[in-house]
């Protein structure tokens, strides 16, 4: 423990470095957006990213994780290469999934990040799957499922956390409560005492904490993660935190309170963890080191986007399905 | 060669495929005391353990969603879905997830899972327990359609959907669970998907079919070649892919095509065979591609109502007859 202790600053300062990552990554992502050169959607997870990072500070490289729409964080945390993941954002040749998936499809299989997902709450029917699958294996991986608030009120959220009651499986479910549902407050249109009671009712244990706390995180996902993996079933943490963006990049979030984005930021976690940080002795210069060099990283990256060459058209074609495959040009 | 039937034979193949794979497993509702709505799971639960064969709640979405999370994490699962009916409620996650993770994802996942979803008209089980929705899911790139029309080859494309790397939508037609037929002894290899069966040989006429209107139209062939027709019966066995080559082989021996189905006729596969058929064959052609399917109206209960629905091997023969 005295150990672990002395350990803690380096440790948590570590952490912090993938937060400013994320935090980078997002707000390039979000800048690239009104460039031009990120299409579609991009769902930014800044103000967020303590959770992410806490999490998978206590997970293992054959961990796996299934996330939702914003989903870079999850993937970052998880160990997915940030440059492949803006590539795939720019939908260039090396982007994660080759230009095919974009922002909402961000996967990184070899991390045991099993995809980010367009379909609000289809991640939690997954994850159970996948937990049945590590059992009959017999191997000691667990899977985290992260959600968002606004998936709490879809059938496949319910179902799962039933499902993964009844056969005891090794999930931690982690709704990241932002407390809107894209430009809806979630509280309007959720009945009940809200995520915790809802898991509680299948007997499944939760606990709420400030998800902005990455300390808080870290230690509570050590503890539930140890459970989940000593054979005691699923869990669910609920992470209260506040979208600092709107629902998507484009979103002004003019739905809100005047001041309230303002106030959150007194609370937000990269802030936090920097003040935590200072207090331990970490100096002034190296917490701007660690911003600038995060920064850098991602320019590079940007760079990087903007030079990786466009998908061949003949990847159009591939990788739809072995049997009856798709010919290039053809109706069928 | 032994006698059993279309159940029996589907259980067979699905035994011998987890005896073969320890990563073969089945998910639904009622497959350990029921063992399946036809006994097609009967016993296996005792035989594999509840890991295995694995009781669900009714949480369709789940059931199809865990199977997609089994088959990316490393098992082949095989989700019940009982009725293609109750299947709608999964739809989401098949069509969403399954069909599209090893794309969307640029190739780093596989989903080899089985989607088991009986179709088809089975007495007096009326609208939402009777539906053959085949021709949807051939649409979604990404799946495998098949729909097995024999004993054999409900084990033998079972077999081949279960090891098969894509989402297979696996459609048993509940009609012909007690239908008996011969099974090899032994070890079968699996059939391939996406060849077709000719059940007989014709000149005059090919009939194009699956699933319940293999045995429906092979009897209006023997009607028809007392008659002096001689019909040739493919059964085309998957309908993702369709085995053009066969098709398209026997129509320019005999010219003549109909297409027979039981699901609605309107917007059903058919179409699809009919279209290319006239597309690439016209000069083959000596007249125009038919089709038979059932009337766009929801599976009435009523004895006579539902009949008034089916297509029966006299209006088969009839149509068949309207070509010469």
């Amino acid at each position: 423990m005295a150990q672990d202790q002395a350990n803690e600053p380096a440790r948590i300062f570590d952490m912090f470095r993938k937060m400013l990552l994320i935090r980078a990554f997002e707000e390039a992502a979000g800048e690239n957006f009104f460039a031009g050169n990120v299409r579609g959607s991009v769902h930014q997870y800044i103000g967020e990213e303590a959770i992410a990072v806490g999490i998978c500070a206590n997970l293992r490289d054959d961990d796996l994780l299934t996330s939702y729409h914003r989903g870079h964080g999850h993937s970052i945390a998880k160990g997915a290469d940030p440059r492949a993941m803006m590539l795939e954002l720019f939908g260039r040749v090396g982007g994660t999934s080759g230009g095919k998936g974009g922002s909402m499809h961000i996967a990184d299989f070899s991390v045991g990040m099993l995809g980010a997902n367009g379909v609000i709450a289809d991640g939690c029917t997954i994850s159970v799957g996948a937990a049945q699958a590590i059992k009959l294996l017999k191997q000691d991986k667990i899977i985290v499922n992260f959600i968002g608030d606004g998936g709490i009120n879809r059938g496949p959220f319910m179902e799962a956390l039933n499902w993964a009651k009844v056969y005891e499986l090794p999930v931690l479910f982690v709704c990241e409560n932002n407390q809107i549902a894209a430009t809806t407050t979630t509280k309007t249109v959720t009945a009940g005492d809200g995520i915790a009671a809802r898991a509680e009712s299948y007997g499944i244990p939760a606990v709420t904490i400030d998800g902005n706390d990455l300390l808080l995180v870290d230690r509570t996902a050590a503890k539930l993660i140890s459970e989940i993996r000593g054979g005691g079933g699923p869990r669910l943490m609920q992470a209260m935190t506040y979208r600092l963006r709107g629902h998507f990049a484009h979103d002004k979030a003019l739905y809100r309170a005047e001041g309230e984005a303002e106030a959150a930021l007194e609370h937000e976690p990269v802030r936090r963890a920097e003040a935590w940080l200072l207090e331990q002795g970490i100096s002034e210069s190296e917490i701007t080191n660690a911003k600038e060099e995060a920064e850098a990283r991602i320019a590079q990256y940007v760079e990087d986007a903007h030079n990786a060459p466009w998908p061949d058209l003949k990847a159009a074609f591939t990788d739809v399905q072995d049997v009856g495959a798709p010919v290039p040009g053809a109706g069928q | 060669m032994s006698e059993m039937t279309y159940a029996q034979a589907a259980r067979l193949g699905l035994k011998e495929e987890m005896d073969r794979d320890p990563t073969v497993w089945a998910l639904g509702e009622d497959l350990g005391f029921e063992g399946g709505m036809a006994g097609q799971y009967k016993d296996l639960q005792a035989e594999f353990g509840t890991d295995r064969i694995v009781d669900t709640p009714i949480s369709e979405a789940t059931i199809m969603g865990a199977a997609i999370g089994g088959a990316l994490a490393g098992t082949r699962p095989i989700a019940e879905m009982r009725f293609s009916d109750f299947a709608m409620c999964a739809v989401d996650e098949l069509v969403n997830q399954a069909a599209k993770a090893r794309y969307m994802f640029g190739g780093q996942a596989r989903v080899p899972m089985v989607a088991r979803m009986p179709i088809g008209i089975r007495g007096g089980i009326a609208a939402q327990h009777s539906q053959s929705p085949e021709a949807w899911y051939t649409h979604v790139p990404g799946l495998v359609v098949v729909t097995p029309a024999t004993p054999a080859d409900n084990r033998g494309l079972l077999k081949a959907a279960i090891r098969c790397d894509d989402p297979v939508v696996y459609m048993e037609h509940k009609g012909l669970w007690g239908a008996s037929g011969e099974v090899d002894e032994g070890d079968v290899e699996p059939l391939p998907l996406g060849v077709a069966r000719t059940v007989c040989k014709g000149d005059d006429l090919t009939i194009v079919t699956w699933a319940a209107m293999v045995g429906v139209a092979e009897s209006a062939a023997m009607t028809l070649r007392a008659m002096g027709i001689s019909v040739e019966v493919i059964d085309l066995r998957t309908l993702w892919p369709w085995d053009k080559d066969a098709v398209f082989h026997s129509v320019r021996k005999t010219g003549r095509l109909l297409v027979v189905h039981e699901a609605v006729q309107i917007g059903g596969f058919g179409g699809e065979i009919s279209a290319e058929v006239s597309e690439h064959l016209f000069e083959h052609l000596k007249g125009p591609v038919k089709r038979m399917g059932g009337a766009r109206i929801p599976i009435p209960f009523s004895i006579p109502l539902e009949e008034a629905y089916m297509i029966s091997a006299e209006q088969v023969a009839e149509k068949a007859r309207s070509f010469f």
